[in-house]
């Protein structure tokens, strides 16, 4: 772990992966999804169909976010960032790591 | 009463929450942790769809504010609150795109206090940098007590403990390193809000009957009536009897002053677009981000409005009865209440708690670097290593927290938020944008003239609010905002003007890249521009959403 990031400057470039913010809200959005409709199909009770007029709420909403979250997760996945460590420059407040190659 | 006012949350819902700041939690330790990873955070974001951009454009102002005021205002105004996004945001942020970006970036200023002191020097530095701070401060009150009226009604504490716990929890989320991340968490938070707002506002058309269903009952609604279902002319909002007046002042006031004042000189909004790489992508970010906006009001006016016919405590507060102590700017949080189950009502709650302490952080932060850098660091205590510095701040951080608890309690006492806002813009941006774009085009503005015209532009609001406070006029809507915003730019400018005739103007060549007229060509313009697809032009882009958003305006006219 510490040797890559020592050597980070000239590392290959490589996908963005988790640092992808696709990728982070697809699977948060997707969680949520999933949560959901778990509860609409478990937990439905005549209290929540009075809330909602009488729909399910939790399962539709549910299904809604995690086809939301597969198809962010998917389109980070077939076009993802690549990341290419030599074009990047250190933001000002996050100076290069000491003994990189500089 | 207390107990009336209590959403009942669920284990499962604690989870949805939890799980939010776990995530935001990981990301703000993973990027301080690992450099490298960082590096490819930013570069992420960098070279993420241009859309991304304009996502964090708007979610920066997407916060507390937005959703609890606009959703008040809805209840309390209806449609003419439409006016804030169709009227007060978009022509600015494409005006800022078409017009000011290609300055700002050619410019290289990175904030308002830095074009300032380079276009006017101290003076007007120190004023503005001091308005700034103030502002920030007031503001932080207003986000931190939308924080803790939620937990209120969450768990029934008193306010005042919630306001102490919601301090407690900001400050914390600020030293994690919760912000070294922003922009990334400004994205998730967008989507994060609207997952919760889209169910809310379906379920509560549902409810009401659908779009039909919600036409009928706010036209019978006492309280309610069929102004208050088209966006024209606005008189209850604006708070003038007479059209013309109230459109002259939604037109004048809303959308010219107070808003172009809001989007192009906010130091925050502006950043956004300063990050890009290429000044194509910087004056697209507003552009891009002026669609979704156009369209924010749908998921936050219209729930609002629901509100105020579905739910019963809103419903009395609009007949004119005491609401049951709730205020319209509970109006949101009730609709959860009765319309979101378990589930749902973690994911919204995830999403406001999200976007109360993202607005707070955020107005803290900036507080914290412009005490320390801009008026600490060159006015107090010169010359002393970063580590002091950096310890003023920590304590800056603190010490605004603390007076923000103390602003708080002024935010408690407005029924609607928005009426408070509006006049705390007046007072602050109205006579900075009137600064701003004089000195931005005008060569001939003087120093001396950058700070008197901010001093008697402020001076000019606090009088109008005064004089309406003080019942020598009465407008009881955002009128007295719009009318306060107006005297300020137009006192701003005469003032301006009239000092510049009487002191030295700069020499030109200290001008250049400040001032439009003496910025060669080059440096305000992009050469791969003319390259670039229809739908990565700024101006074209620009074009379709002015077409769609006078389209708006036409509709629900």
């Amino acid at each position: 772990m510490s040797d890559q990031h020592r050597t980070g400057r000239t590392a290959a470039p490589h996908r963005a992966g988790f640092s992808d913010v696709r990728t982070v809200i697809g699977l948060l959005v997707g969680f949520y999804g999933v949560v959901l409709v778990v509860m609409g199909i478990v937990a439905e009770s005549a209290e929540d169909r009075a809330k909602t007029g009488d729909v399910n709420a939790n399962l539709w909403a549910g299904l809604a976010m995690l086809v939301f979250g597969i198809l962010f997760v998917l389109w980070a996945w077939l076009r993802p960032v690549i990341v290419d460590p030599d074009e990047t420059e250190p933001p000002p407040d996050n100076p290069p790591p000491v003994g990189g190659a500089g | 009463m207390e107990e009336a006012l209590r959403i009942d949350a669920s284990f499962i819902d604690y989870v949805l929450v939890a799980v939010y700041f776990a995530v935001v939690l990981l990301i703000g330790l993973a990027a301080r942790r690992r450099i490298s990873d960082s590096l490819d955070f930013f570069l992420a974001g960098r070279s993420l769809p241009a859309w991304i951009t304009g996502l964090a454009f708007i979610s920066a102002n997407l916060g507390a504010v937005e959703i609890i005021g606009m959703s008040a205002n809805g209840a309390q105004y209806g449609m003419p609150t439409m006016h804030y996004y169709w009227i007060g945001a978009v022509p600015a942020m494409l005006f800022l795109g078409v017009v000011m970006m290609p300055f700002y970036y050619g410019s290289r200023v990175r904030s308002v206090p830095e074009f300032m002191l380079r276009r006017f020097g101290p003076g007007a530095h120190l004023v503005n940098a001091l308005s700034f701070a103030v502002a920030q401060v007031l503001i932080a009150g207003i986000n931190l007590f939308l924080l803790a009226s939620v937990v209120n009604t969450l768990l029934g504490w008193p306010l005042w403990v919630a306001l102490v716990l919601a301090a407690a929890i900001v400050l914390s989320y600020i030293t994690l390193g919760g912000l070294s991340a922003a922009i990334y968490n400004e994205v998730l938070q967008f989507f994060v809000i609207v997952a919760a707002l889209l169910p809310l506002t379906l379920i509560g058309l549902h409810r009401v009957g659908g779009v039909d269903g919600l036409i009928d009952k706010v036209t019978n609604a006492q309280g309610g009536g069929a102004e208050q279902l088209s966006s024209w002319p606005g008189n209850e909002l604006a708070g003038f009897s007479n059209s013309f007046l109230s459109v002259l002042g939604i037109v004048f006031g809303l959308g010219f002053v107070l808003s172009f004042g809001y989007w192009t000189t906010n130091f925050v909004e502006v950043q956004r677009a300063m990050a890009t790489h290429s000044m194509s992508a910087a004056r697209s970010t507003p552009i891009i981000g002026s669609f979704p906006k156009m369209f924010i009001p749908f998921v936050v006016v219209i729930p609002g409005m629901i509100a105020g016919v579905l739910v019963a405590e809103t419903a009395s507060l609009k007949a004119g009865g005491d609401g049951g102590g709730t205020t319209y700017n509970q109006a949101i949080l009730l609709l959860i209440r009765d319309t979101l189950p378990n589930g749902l009502l973690g994911v919204a709650l995830a999403g406001l708690l999200a976007a109360f302490m993202a607005g707070m952080a955020a107005n803290v932060s900036a507080f914290n670097t412009v005490f320390s850098y801009d008026l600490w660091q060159r006015y107090v205590v010169k010359d002393r290593p970063d580590a002091y510095y950096l310890t003023v701040g920590r304590l800056a951080t603190v010490g605004a927290t603390i007076l923000a608890i103390g602003t708080a309690f002024i935010a408690s006492g407005y029924e609607n938020l928005m009426n408070y806002l509006q006049t705390l813009f007046g007072f602050f941006n109205a006579p900075l944008f009137a600064t701003f774009i004089l000195g931005m085009f005008w060569k001939r503005m003087t120093a001396t003239a950058g700070w008197v015209g901010l001093v008697a532009g402020t001076a000019a609001a606090v009088t109008v609010w005064g004089l309406n406070e003080g019942g020598v006029y009465n407008l009881p809507g955002q009128g007295a905002a719009f009318v306060a915003a107006g005297a300020a730019f137009v006192v701003d400018v005469v003032v301006s003007v009239l000092v510049s005739r009487a002191t030295a103007a700069k020499p030109a060549t200290e001008l250049r890249g400040l001032v439009y007229s003496e910025t060669p060509k080059e440096q305000r313009t992009d050469p791969a521009a003319s390259r670039l697809p229809w739908y990565r032009s700024p101006v074209k882009l620009a074009g379709i959403s002015l077409v769609l958003v006078v389209a708006l305006n036409v509709v629900f006219r």
